[in-house]
């Protein structure tokens, strides 16, 4: 079991600066993180989702997160 | 990475103009991420065929590291990759998937 302030935690790592917000979908185990960042700028949403799951790679692969739904924003 | 499921996989993608990666079938998708990508895609009434990864282990997890994309759904267009359930509903609300298809589609 991982929680909401790791994964915070590990995304800031991997994009400082960004605002990164955690909730619950359904059980404790569907998440919805929403990261918003400047490093986005004019990055395919497909770069914006593979730079975010680079952070969570580990938690991913292992399944100690394994429903998770992503939203990536620039700041404006 | 495994060749062989290499070679595999690029050939589901080569054979079908959109090829979808999913847990479970259309009809009986087992999971609720790849249940959306079934949905959007008959609304669009578009064909598409899919692939069950929890009938092949070896897929399952080489799909991962040839997309570089963690999890499924993953959905091929024309060969390359469009996203996973996350970036299908973006494209399909803001209605740049029916038009990123039907350009794809035609060509």
């Amino acid at each position: 079991m991982i929680t909401k302030t790791e994964i915070i935690n590990l995304i800031k790592q991997k994009i400082p600066h960004s605002e990164v917000f955690v909730e619950n979908l359904k059980g404790d185990d569907h998440l919805l993180v929403t990261v918003i960042s400047s490093k986005f700028d004019n990055l395919s949403l497909v770069k914006q989702h593979q730079l975010v799951y680079s952070a969570l790679k580990k938690e991913l692969a292992s399944e100690v997160i394994h429903a998770l739904a992503l939203k990536t924003k620039t700041p404006n | 990475m495994d060749n062989q499921t290499k070679t595999k996989i690029e050939k589901l993608i080569k054979e079908s103009p959109i090829m979808v990666f999913m847990k479970g079938t259309k009809l009986m998708p087992q999971c609720g991420f790849s249940n959306n990508v079934v949905q959007i895609l008959n609304s669009l009434g578009v064909q598409f065929n899919t692939f069950d990864v929890l009938s092949d282990y070896e897929i399952r997890q080489v799909i991962k590291e040839y997309s570089d994309w963690p999890t499924i759904p993953q959905v091929y267009l024309k060969g390359e990759f469009l996203g996973g359930s996350d970036i299908l509903i973006e494209m399909y609300n803001s209605g740049s998937l029916k038009e990123k298809i039907e350009i794809e589609l035609a060509s």
